[in-house]
């Protein structure tokens, strides 16, 4: 036991110590928030971009449409008419509109051009089609001579509030959530088996190129050194998990502070809107923040987070004493390759089925993966989020422990053996006959 | 207790292939023991299962009277033919961590270090990586590593690989040495004139098969092949060989000799004794060198290998 703590140290240590660890843990976060930074940083650039747009309007009714914004200034060039004002105007504004003249409304929306230098903006075209649509309908129906102000005391909408039997509400932002909580969590798994898995290899096959093996195991057993190996590699995935949690965390809050200072300059834009609209903005944006605070909430984080620990404690065990069993079978990283592929494959397509399993997390596919445990600790993951019936859950780490342990014993079993052939690359028929030995 | 370490009845398979058949060694307390045979007889397989590294299939060990046990890997020192350290490690990091391994308090093995360190004037090594140290450099701290933790049995399968005359040497001294204070050692190895030097006792192991065991001495008695080397002086140098030549079995010798002497190796005839020899040569010539040809390991070596094919 006394020589196990030694061994997981040593490996623990060699590991946090290696310049890569140091740069991926330290460097990784750094570089989201720059990543972040920047698209704030591009974002605010962008909408600082005030565009000009002259428009024509032949039909004289829409005129009154085009008020200025933020972001976009309106021109009225109906006088100079289009042919000119296109001549005149060519590369002075992001666009010209222009609204032929028309006999009735009906044929009003018809004809309607944007001329411009480059592809239009998408959501300009759409903001003026949304401005010219409201403007055309409220004309047509004076024009029928109904009341405006009647006609839109009738209008309604219509918010379904979802609930489960249990009682917990749910919302389409609480399904989005769930997915990026459920996603995010199977991937790092799936990232954290395969970087610890392959450090674990490497570490085996370390030991065999420096021929420092058989002095290790003159004094302690194959099996020890494997384990030791193991857990080693695992408390640095959990040390770098931990920074980056905390790193995430920092990030979060820095995040919202800047984003505390942006609410209160726009603030200040939104005062000059009229009253009513500012109000209305505030509302839908508090009621959606509380809303998204509130499905945080009713995600069953605390399952959440021990299945988290446990499908990954398993997973990583399964996976990486398979990654030791192939770094102790060749002698060399590039011998590898012959056997990485079966390793990889189920963790691949758990990924894959993963993605797919979050938009139907409780049908028969979803089921299957998330039991079988070789791709449970990546799908089952995945599913939590959206509520797993406890017998699901259960059985799936019952089948993940039991495997586990055979998959140890095998890899021990070739780990033994292998750790002290040199010289030739094994097939899969010598490792079978390790086995036996 | 006479013997350190008895290995009896010993049988290792690895599927179809027999790696050992049934050996025995006895290696007495406070000796060398050669361990020697070709490469591919089984000596790793035998010293692996003494280092517990690999289980028997059948038969029993006993160390220092004991059945070996996981604890015992206290008591034994290995230093393998395929040796190494951690290459991006410290060398004291490294070789703390061994003596740890091996059972020794942390303070323990850094007083030990801190005294074969000085003994061998590495001392400022240690806070180098061994990938900065040369190989002969890195043998050195690996044969420390070995003996720090001061076993009753050492065991070191061609220790001296690596080394340069000057510290091989160093090394078979301190061997002897560890020999003197207490310690048994077996030695395997294929340079027999290293065989010569050290070893009290050998065991020769050919195709999983031990053929030979017992004291050098012994042995070399066993093999001795009743020749000897003479040296004479005469006028006539052809008529003397001739007579010699119709009493005896007669060799040229190529051992350096005097200016018109006469080298010869001759075999003793049946039921003659040494002093019989002598007393032929000594009415034909001037007798002026006489030894008996004592057969060396590499001899014994060959030659009982090759009586067992």
């Amino acid at each position: 036991m006394n020589k196990l703590k030694l061994i997981i140290k040593r490996e623990f240590l060699a590991k946090v110590k290696n310049k890569s660890f140091i740069v991926m843990t330290v460097l990784s976060p750094l570089l989201m928030v720059g990543l972040m930074m920047l698209i704030i940083f591009l974002n605010e650039k962008n909408s600082e971009d005030v565009r000009t747009v002259a428009f024509v309007d032949e039909s004289n009714l829409l005129a009154s449409t085009f008020t200025d914004t933020e972001t976009t200034k309106y021109i009225d060039l109906t006088a100079l008419g289009i042919d000119e004002a296109r001549m005149q105007t060519e590369g002075q504004y992001y666009g010209i509109l222009y609204i032929p003249k028309s006999d009735s409304l009906v044929n009003l929306s018809k004809g309607i051009a944007f001329y411009s230098e480059d592809t239009p903006s998408l959501n300009l075209l759409g903001s003026i089609e949304n401005k010219l649509e409201k403007k055309i309908r409220n004309l047509k129906i004076e024009q029928l001579h109904f009341d405006v102000d009647k006609i839109k005391a009738t209008e309604t909408t219509v918010e379904i509030a979802t609930e489960n039997f249990v009682g917990e509400k749910s919302s389409k932002i609480g399904s989005v959530l769930r997915m990026i909580a459920g996603g995010g969590f199977g991937y790092l798994i799936f990232m954290f088996i395969i970087i610890y898995g392959t450090s674990v290899m490497r570490s085996v096959i370390e030991e065999k190129t420096s021929r420092i093996i058989e002095v290790i195991i003159s004094s302690v057993k194959p099996f020890q050194l494997m384990m030791g190996k193991i857990l080693g590699n695992a408390l640095a995935g959990v040390l770098q998990f931990i920074i980056w949690m905390i790193s995430a965390g920092l990030l979060l809050f820095a995040i919202t502070y800047i984003f505390g200072i942006d609410t209160a300059g726009s603030g200040t834009a939104m005062g000059q809107m009229n009253p009513e609209m500012v109000q209305q903005v505030q509302a839908s944006s508090a009621s959606e923040l509380q809303l998204a605070l509130q499905e945080i909430k009713n995600l069953p984080i605390l399952t959440m987070f021990f299945s988290f620990i446990i499908y990954f404690i398993g997973g990583y065990l399964i996976y990486s004493s398979i990654y030791a069993a192939i770094g102790a079978a060749v002698d060399s990283e590039t011998d590898t390759q012959q056997f990485m592929m079966p390793v990889l494959m189920p963790l691949i397509i758990a990924i894959y089925v993963g993605f797919s399993v979050i938009e139907n997390p409780h049908g028969p596919i979803a089921l299957a993966f998330s039991l079988f445990p070789l791709t449970s600790p990546i799908v089952m993951l995945m599913r939590i989020p959206f509520g797993v019936p406890w017998w699901q859950i259960v059985t799936s780490m019952f089948l993940l422990i039991i495997t586990f342990i055979a998959i140890v014993w095998f890899a021990a079993k070739i780990y033994r053996v292998g750790i002290l052939m040199y010289g030739k690359k094994p097939t899969y028929k010598e490792l079978y006959k390790w086995l036996k030995y | 207790m006479k013997n350190i370490l008895t290995v009896e009845n010993v049988c290792k398979n690895y599927g179809n292939f027999t790696a050992l058949n049934n050996v025995s060694i006895s290696v007495p307390k406070g000796s060398v023991f050669g361990l020697l045979g070709p490469n591919g007889a089984g000596k790793t397989s035998l010293i692996r299962i003494i280092n517990q590294i690999t289980l028997p299939d059948s038969g029993t060990i006993l160390l220092d009277g004991e059945p070996l046990k996981p604890h015992h890997v206290h008591q034994i020192g290995y230093l393998p033919e395929e040796r190494g350290l951690y290459k991006s490690m410290k060398v004291g990091e490294q070789a703390l961590y061994l003596a740890q391994l091996k059972g020794l308090s942390k303070t323990e093995a850094k007083k030990k270090l801190k005294y074969w360190f000085e003994k061998f004037e590495i001392s400022d090594w240690w806070d180098k990586k061994i990938q900065e140290l040369s190989k002969g450099m890195a043998q050195k701290v690996q044969f420390i590593v070995t003996v720090l933790h001061s076993p009753k049995l050492l065991i070191f399968d061609e220790p001296f690989t690596g080394f340069d005359p000057i510290n091989a040497n160093m090394i078979k001294d301190e061997i002897l040495k560890l020999r003197d204070e207490g310690a048994s050692i077996i030695f395997s190895t294929h340079r027999m004139e290293s065989v010569e030097e050290l070893c009290d006792n050998i065991a020769l192991i050919n195709k999983s098969n031990k053929i030979l065991d017992g004291k050098l001495s012994d042995i070399k008695q066993e093999f001795k092949t009743n020749q000897f080397e003479v040296g004479l002086f005469s006028n006539d140098k052809d008529e003397l060989l001739n007579q010699i030549n119709s009493q005896y079995l007669t060799e040229k010798s190529n051992s350096a000799k005097l200016k018109d002497e006469l080298r010869l190796i001759i075999t003793l005839k049946n039921g003659d004794t040494s002093k019989d020899l002598i007393r032929f040569l000594n009415n034909k010539a001037q007798l002026n060198h006489f030894t008996e040809i004592i057969p060396s390991a590499n001899d014994i070596f060959l030659k009982a290998v090759a009586n067992n094919e």
